[in-house]
């Protein structure tokens, strides 16, 4: 590493010592100074920014080991050096139990000192590294901010602050749209855990035989097709959070896997015969009644309750209006931003037809209404109603009178009013998944 | 006009100082001569130690220079030492006037290997046109093969050249432009 920048603070009582490394060190090209005790070194430590401290153990008035837990208090992220004559040697071993990062003996060897500085400016470099990007990291894990002023939304902020200190599971429940994963990214983002992963896994998207080997990963050759070793995200989660999103979907064999996974925080992996011991935190969200699921036999109670820890129920955008104009505020500014436009507001007339709109398909769809307003705003700087107009389905080409036609712009609209969420709208036509993803391949609907 | 005095301090071999004179001469292109005159050497001698203390000799070496002199360049056999250190190849006052070189850790033998004339006077020549620079406001540089990167090991001192880099040199010109010399 090059000097150029590092600071150096040499505190000794002698002053041949401090004269002899102040030398030194200006001809290494680093920034130096010097302190004949604690008290001047404290001062001179508030003034600047130092880097390393070296530090005379023995000092009259403040000695060196006080003078490090101090420095410590100031910033201790800076690195402190003990020097010592022999005779102190214990004493310098018991400052670097106290967080020194070094000790030389005196009269010091000049090869150790050059290499010793070296590595000490190495390790002050990494520490503002290792800080910055972890400012980097919280700053990433904000995400989309949870907006609203409604007294709903408030509360579900304060439940986010005190469910995030904690370690316990969290069931977050809400129609489709209303924000589950942000709930769980907010926890996350909070908790102690932020500095490992999150990771998401859609239980409603993948088959059975899938969704396990995606939850607990495979070993080459578990299976068909499973060519190479994988993690899987239970594994991945590890120090971290798993949020599982639509919950209610998983099948009774992966309810009672998953069950077991919670109690003991172990798996095998598919193919594997080796134990894998995880640590995570456990977030799942669901918009289907789970109690009557429970009641039908097809969820398990004993999972119920080990999810059902901490509930969060996510009111529909159409039970909190006032909520309405600033979530569209923020997504406005928010895409056009990102899209370089200069739209800053909404007209009232177009804001009124926001907050007398149904919503569907809650705050997803009020962002997908916004972002596309802002495609076809053209050069205007405010989203008028004509641009909201265009997101209402078109009813220029009304469907024919065949079964098919008709089934066709049925699906379509369904879809369309779900934001092509297929749960929801499987559970809206009362037919399962595949059977509608299937109509939508035979339909060629297209989102 | 101005001279760069080279001092012994000590018995020095005649033949290694007139060498060393012709290759500060070269490098510096600032008129050289070898200038004698006694030390006290009982006075920075450190007994415990069995090293001189280094300080000591180059406070006692600015002592009193001629009008004539710019820069003054110890160079002694003996071992040396500064308090706090174990040892020193050499030492010099920052934009100072005095620089003080030890040939006592450059020879082969302190090592336990043969004796090289030829990498010591290489090994003296540097370490002496790195003090010197130091007096010239230079400090410690990174370009590799610079004379004036720091060197604590002997074999340092074998892998840089008796060159300075360009940015060092350019300093030397300006420190003459400014002093006028």
């Amino acid at each position: 590493m090059n000097s150029q920048g590092v600071g150096i603070l040499v505190v000794d009582d002698e002053f041949s010592v401090r004269d002899s490394l102040y030398n030194w060190f200006n001809n290494e090209g680093y920034r130096t100074e010097t302190a004949e005790s604690g008290a001047e070194a404290l001062k001179k430590l508030q003034d600047g920014l130092w880097d390393i401290v070296l530090l005379d153990i023995k000092m009259p008035g403040m000695d060196g080991m006080e003078l490090q837990k101090h420095i410590k208090k100031i910033d201790n992220t800076i690195i402190v050096i003990i020097i010592t004559a022999y005779a102190t040697v214990d004493t310098a071993v018991e400052a670097m139990k106290e967080g020194a990062f070094d000790y030389l003996s005196k009269p010091i060897d000049p090869d150790k000192l050059s290499i010793l500085i070296r590595n000490a400016a190495n390790q002050r470099r990494l520490i503002a590294e290792n800080i910055q990007l972890r400012q980097k990291v919280e700053e990433l894990t904000l995400q989309d901010e949870i907006v609203g002023e409604s007294p709903q939304i408030k509360k579900i902020l304060e439940m986010i602050d005190t469910v995030a200190k904690t370690d316990a599971t969290v069931l977050i429940r809400g129609e489709s749209g209303t924000g589950k994963e942000l709930v769980a990214q907010a926890i996350h983002g909070k908790s102690n855990r932020r500095y490992f992963p999150i990771i998401s896994i859609n239980c409603g998207a993948f088959p059975e035989g899938l969704l396990e080997s995606e939850l607990f990963g495979h070993e080459k050759g578990a299976f068909t097709g499973a060519q190479y070793k994988r993690k899987g995200k239970l594994e991945m989660a590890n120090g971290g959070t798993i949020f599982f999103d639509e919950i209610g979907n998983i099948t009774v064999k992966m309810q009672m896997d998953l069950l077991r996974v919670i109690e003991t925080k172990q798996f095998t992996p598919l193919g594997s015969n080796k134990i894998v011991d995880v640590d995570f935190r456990i977030i799942a969200a669901t918009n289907s009644d789970l109690e009557k699921k429970v009641t039908d036999k097809d969820f398990r109670e004993d999972l119920y309750y080990r999810l059902n820890v901490f509930s969060i129920q996510i009111p529909s955008l159409r039970e909190r209006p006032v909520d309405i104009p600033p979530i569209a505020q923020y997504f406005l500014e928010k895409y056009a931003r990102s899209m370089n436009k200069d739209v800053t507001d909404i007209s009232p007339e177009a804001m009124k037809i926001l907050t007398q709109y149904n919503w569907p398909g809650n705050i997803r769809e009020l962002r997908n209404t916004i972002e596309r307003a802002l495609v076809v705003v053209g050069k205007k700087n405010r989203i008028e109603i004509d641009d909201l107009n265009l997101l209402f389905p078109s009813k220029a080409n009304p469907p024919g009178d065949s079964l098919e036609e008709i089934e066709k712009a049925h699906v379509k609209r369904i879809l369309e009013q779900s934001d092509w969420n297929i749960s929801r709208s499987a559970e809206t036509l009362k037919i399962d998944r595949v059977t509608l993803y299937n109509k939508i391949k035979k339909y060629g609907l297209q989102r | 006009m101005s001279y760069i005095d080279i001092i012994p301090i000590g018995e020095v071999e005649e033949a290694v100082l007139s060498f060393l004179k012709q290759s500060i001469f070269e490098t510096f292109k600032i008129q050289t001569r070898i200038r004698n005159r006694p030390f006290d050497l009982s006075l920075t001698y450190d007994p415990a130690r069995d090293q001189y203390n280094s300080n000591g000799l180059l406070l006692e070496l600015i002592n009193e220079p001629p009008p004539e002199t710019l820069k003054i360049l110890g160079v002694t056999e003996l071992d040396l030492f500064i308090p706090i250190f174990t040892f020193l190849f050499g030492e010099a006052q920052l934009n100072g006037r005095g620089a003080l070189v030890s040939t006592h850790r450059l020879h082969n033998q302190f090592y336990g290997i043969s004796a090289n004339k030829e990498l010591l006077e290489s090994r003296l020549v540097k370490e002496s046109i790195h003090e010197l620079g130091h007096t010239f406001g230079l400090i410690h540089c990174f370009t590799l093969n610079c004379v004036m990167k720091s060197s604590t090991y002997v074999e340092e001192i074998d892998q840089k050249s008796v060159h300075f880099c360009r940015f060092c040199e350019q300093e030397v010109l300006r420190w003459r432009i400014e002093k006028n010399v």
